[in-house]
């Protein structure tokens, strides 16, 4: 498993940089990962990956763009708006949370 | 005496009652299944009729016929599950206690969830398969169809059968160079995902096949809307596809009444436990077949294969016992290819779909990641095998868990 070192601390990814280890990640560390991927970080930001994080510890799993909408109450239109192109991918990503399992 | 109640008569549903039946004393123990009507589909066989190659005749059977004797056929639609008072509501008001239930209410599509899908050109040029009503008018729409742009279209995964789309697309492919107008037709294979399928090894042996017949592939669409005046797909952001014929797969959702119960996800699936199919907050329910929330395939041969562990489970869970039979999530799906061939996939939770041959490690006969006619052969028998052997709950010979013996894999990274 690579580590790799993001705000001078080592945390552990996977092969895409996805993090690993769900205690590793704070508030922080999720304004330098949205960072890396272009998108700075807004109160509308935060309530997504907010959401994010908690569904997670509940449901072990990285909530799709359908449940941040009809659980987390944000419209698929605006995850579009904060999150471009890949809402997805991206949410799990400044999450600090696995990428959504490609849905079999 | 104790209940066992079983919601939805179709693949599942059928298979729990044949292999239950047998094993629950009938002194003891009354088994129900309530489904709506009394028509059992063999949907594999939907994606055939568009291009003629089955009658809708041959896809339907009274599902009576596959029920065992000692079990109660119930016709009513479900309305609502009570599940801390054991007890189930019907939409005519029948109140069923039970003190076991199983959950094969299944998935189906619903294309009013995508703006305009469903408007002036619905069952004109916007197509769908996943239904025999939408077979059958997609197989009168190609009959006289002149040419254009055909797109193939999948709104959100998970969706029954994920292959089916694909299939559709080489049928596609095949069925208009057969008819010799292949060069008047413009196909392109749109979806949700970031590659023609969910697993890399498969997905992009799928690509490149797509890629070979000339057929474009539109990865990473999330559709909003269809816009029925211009013919286009809308994406949330901002692309369009135009097209001419539209044969989408609407969202799949689970039942609704599983959501009307507090039972589901935001899909109406019932959480369970992956290895026994048992609910995640109710000791007394279990959901088997596409019903449930199991990241696997939803498919007909998930089901079977969840069926040669679910009733030793079952059993010892009565008996208060654990359960220890563990399902790994086992897929096996015939994918046609056009002109005679197939190809054969076979996957679990953990291993993705690989090359190599199937059942038999080095001799097959059928050949897994690789179109032959023998796979092709495969599917065309599963229809037999369908009635004949799943159904009633017969044994198949193929191992319920995946084995990793007959497989190649260097190609994996
Ligand atoms: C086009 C297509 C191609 C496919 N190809 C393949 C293939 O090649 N291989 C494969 O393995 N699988 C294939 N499948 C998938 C396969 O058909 C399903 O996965 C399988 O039928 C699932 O079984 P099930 O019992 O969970 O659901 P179903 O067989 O769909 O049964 C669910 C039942 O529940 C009933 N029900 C629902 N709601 C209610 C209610 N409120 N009250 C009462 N009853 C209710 C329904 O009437 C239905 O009979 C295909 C599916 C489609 C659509």
């Amino acid at each position: 498993m690579p580590v790799t070192t993001i705000n001078g601390r080592g945390i552990h990814v996977d092969d895409e940089g996805f993090l690993t280890v769900y205690d590793e990640w704070d508030e922080d560390l999720g304004k330098a990962l949205a960072a890396q991927i272009g998108i700075d970080m807004t109160d509308a930001h935060w309530k997504v990956i907010r959401f994010l994080r908690e569904d997670f510890a509940t449901q072990f799993e990285t909530a799709t763009t359908r449940r941040v909408e009809t659980v987390g109450g944000v419209p698929t239109k605006e995850q579009f708006k904060l999150f471009p192109k890949k809402p997805q991918k991206k949410m799990a990503y400044i999450a600090g949370l696995p990428k959504p399992r490609g849905c079999v | 005496m104790k209940r066992l109640l079983v919601l939805g008569g179709g693949t599942a549903g059928t298979m729990v009652v044949n292999k239950l039946r047998p094993r629950l004393p009938r002194d003891d123990w009354k088994i129900t299944i309530v489904d709506t009507d009394n028509v059992h589909y063999y949907q594999p066989g939907f994606l055939f009729i568009p291009f003629g190659i089955y009658r809708p005749d041959e896809v339907v059977r009274p599902r009576k016929r596959f029920l065992p004797s000692g079990v109660d056929l119930l016709l009513g639609a479900v309305d609502r599950v009570l599940p801390d008072e054991n007890r189930v509501l019907l939409a005519d008001g029948k109140d069923l206690p039970y003190d076991y239930l199983v959950i094969a209410s299944g998935t189906a599509p619903h294309p009013e969830e995508t703006p305009g899908m469903q408007d002036e050109e619905w069952r004109q040029s916007v197509h769908e398969f996943y239904t025999l009503e939408g077979a059958t008018a997609l197989a009168e729409k190609l009959q006289s169809w002149e040419g254009g742009r055909l797109v193939v279209h999948i709104v959100e995964m998970p969706i029954k059968c994920p292959v089916a789309p694909l299939e559709f697309t080489f049928l596609a492919d095949a069925f208009f160079t057969e008819q010799g107008m292949r060069d008047r037709v413009e196909i392109t294979y749109v979806t949700p995902l970031d590659g023609a399928f969910t697993k890399p090894v498969a997905s992009k042996y799928l690509g490149n096949m797509l890629a070979d017949r000339k057929i474009v592939l539109e990865s990473d669409f999330m559709i909003e809307s269809v816009d029925p005046e211009r013919r286009v797909l809308v994406s949330y952001d901002e692309r369009e596809i135009p097209f001419d014929l539209l044969v989408t797969v609407p969202l799949n959702k689970g039942a609704d009444f599983i959501g009307r119960s507090g039972l589901g996800d935001e899909l109406n699936y019932v959480p369970v436990d992956k290895e026994t199919l048992l609910s995640k907050r109710y000791d007394n329910i279990f959901a088997v077949g596409d019903a449930a929330d199991i990241p696997t395939s939803k498919a007909g041969s998930v089901a079977h294969f969840e069926m040669d562990l679910f009733p030793d489970n079952f059993l010892r869970h009565i008996h208060g016992l654990q359960m220890t039979q563990k399902f790994d999530g086992h897929a096996n799906c015939f994918i046609e290819t056009g002109h005679g061939k197939g190809l054969l996939i076979d996957f679990n939770y953990e291993v993705e779909p690989l090359p190599g041959k199937f059942p038999l490690p080095g001799i097959g006969p059928f050949s897994l990641l690789k179109e032959t006619e023998m796979n092709h052969w495969g599917k065309v028998l599963f229809r037999w095998m369908y009635w004949n052997v799943l159904l009633p709950g017969k044994e198949l010979p193929l191992p319920a868990l995946l084995s990793m013996a007959g497989k190649d894999t260097e190609d994996l990274p």
